[in-house]
């Protein structure tokens, strides 16, 4: 079954396609991150019109790529929530007009559950197919959240940041330290000459929760950023980012143990940083846990993750009518209900 | 300690406690169509100050940064509360696109607004501004209250009472 995903919830249009939930045939993503940049951040105004100047272009793009015309398609699904009701609205009638015109089934599809769906993409034939049950932590700019997943559309929020997420932290403490926006990229890259231990850091780590804090570091990183004499922003960037991922992964490790699962999914734009993914494979070992992370272009946003989350909901009987809405914030723990 | 001059109230806190005790203070005098603007830069407290400030008038959502999400609401007080954040946003003319200006002019609930300077020219004329300072320690902030517009000039006359 080829399903044609489509993702504009923030700063990336893009649309896919994707055969049976597993096997990419098409990704195209058009950034905005070059526009953004100038602003040190996503501009709302900015990205709806963007979109709309994309969405055509984005969608051809992702049909010629996957050698595959609007009558071989099977079902559309799209990012409906949550999101930038601007950015939604953009994607959502692009899909519905083309349900309608083709007469396709449409399903409206949860960001951080699309996320989560990256791990199922184009398995690796080497290695364990993702499955469920597993804990998951979805980290990205704007979501530091810790699932039990028992099985496809069965969630549990574990739980979240308190304040800040993690990927917000990387933009905000690039900016204190001088660095490029977005955020990630620039601490991983300025941390690879750093010194991990330099500057010492508080952990947040909230004991005796499943939940995340990293608005003290953030205050933490400024002080020492102002400090005189201030540290190397290597050093500064290093020392950030270790304390970030050490909580992030003796969390998520706790977290499998405690409900008694052997996966792990990592997922979100944070899932790309290589430290995080090395520190988290390592204390996976450690435990006998099998870790799955989503090659780095999906962990960002894209549609093919949304094009598989669109299938597995479709093989589960779950199917949306054209009164599809946009939902500018709902918890995945909702669907968790339904 | 606190301290009033023009209008201005300055109040110090040592701890989270204090900033607790503010947040409760602060909760009592507002109602419904009030507007607060958090002043303050990154790693200040803004986000701190809004959950003590939530959890006072009485909601027990959890409170988390706003700065990609644009817009929380927070139920289960006496009125909605809406957590903003305009970090993201480059001008007044965005503040559209985030729903902000219809839930000013709606006057249905609380707003809290985090980096208010961002859509300085979309802000209503009644507000109160809370700048927030770190100072040295590690939770001792200077919480500064400046009265904008009539309501909040009206309630300040009362401040070394209330607060």
């Amino acid at each position: 079954m080829n399903v044609l995903g489509i993702e504009t919830s923030c700063d990336e249009t893009a649309a896919a396609v994707v055969v049976d939930g597993r096997h990419v045939l098409s990704n195209v993503v058009a950034s905005q991150m070059r526009e953004h940049a100038r602003y040190g951040g996503v501009v709302p105004e900015v990205a709806s019109r963007r979109h709309v100047e994309q969405i055509n272009r984005v969608l051809q793009a992702a049909l010629e790529d996957a050698d595959r015309t609007l009558s071989e398609i099977d079902a559309i699904a799209v990012t409906n929530r949550p999101g930038l009701m601007g950015a939604l609205l953009v994607g959502v009638s692009a899909a519905k007009a083309i349900a309608m015109a083709r007469n396709l089934p449409l399903i409206g599809v949860h960001h951080i559950e699309a996320h989560l769906y990256a791990n199922f993409l184009d398995p690796d034939p080497n290695r364990a197919k993702a499955d469920f049950p597993a804990v998951a932590l979805v980290v990205s700019g704007g979501h530091t959240d810790l699932f039990h997943l028992r099985a496809h559309g069965d969630y549990a929020l574990m739980g979240r940041t308190r304040d800040d997420a993690a990927g917000e932290a990387f933009d905000k403490c690039a900016r204190l330290m001088g660095l490029g926006y977005p955020g990630g990229p620039a601490i991983e890259a300025a941390a690879r000459t750093g010194n991990p231990k330099a500057v010492s850091l508080p952990r947040g780590a909230l004991p005796g929760t499943w939940e995340f804090s990293f608005s003290g570091l953030k205050t933490a990183v400024r002080r020492a950023a102002e400090a005189d004499p201030a540290p190397s922003v290597a050093d500064l960037a290093a020392s950030f980012q270790e304390a970030v991922v050490e909580v992030l992964v003796a969390k998520t490790v706790a977290a499998a143990a405690f409900v008694g699962v052997n996966r792990v999914f990592l997922a979100g734009g944070v899932a790309a940083n290589t430290r995080l993914r090395e520190r988290m494979q390592a204390a996976c070992d450690a435990a006998g846990l099998a870790l799955f992370y989503p090659p780095i272009l999906l962990c960002t946003d894209n549609a093919a993750m949304v094009a598989a989350t669109g299938y597995f909901h479709l093989q589960a009987g779950h199917a949306d009518r054209l009164t599809l809405n946009t939902i500018a914030s709902e918890s995945l723990a909702v669907i968790a209900t339904r | 300690m606190t301290e009033q001059t023009e209008g201005k109230l300055s109040v110090f806190v040592a701890s989270l406690e204090e900033t607790e005790r503010l947040a409760t203070q602060l909760a009592l005098l507002l109602r419904s169509g009030d507007v607060l603007c958090l002043r303050g830069g990154l790693g200040a407290g803004k986000t701190t100050f809004t959950r003590a400030l939530v959890a006072a008038l009485g909601s027990p959502a959890p409170v988390s940064s706003p700065t990609f999400t644009l817009v929380h609401e927070y139920p289960g007080g006496p009125f909605p509360i809406w957590h903003a954040d305009a970090y993201r946003l480059s001008g007044p003319e965005d503040a559209p696109d985030t729903g902000l200006e219809e839930i000013f002019r709606s006057g249905r609930g609380v707003v809290i607004l985090e980096w208010p300077e961002q859509i300085e020219a979309a802000l209503p004329p009644d507000y109160l501004e809370i700048r927030i300072e770190d100072t040295s320690g590690d939770d001792t902030r200077a919480f500064t209250l400046t009265p904008r517009g009539p309501r909040w000039a009206n309630l300040a006359q009362d401040w070394p009472r209330t607060c």
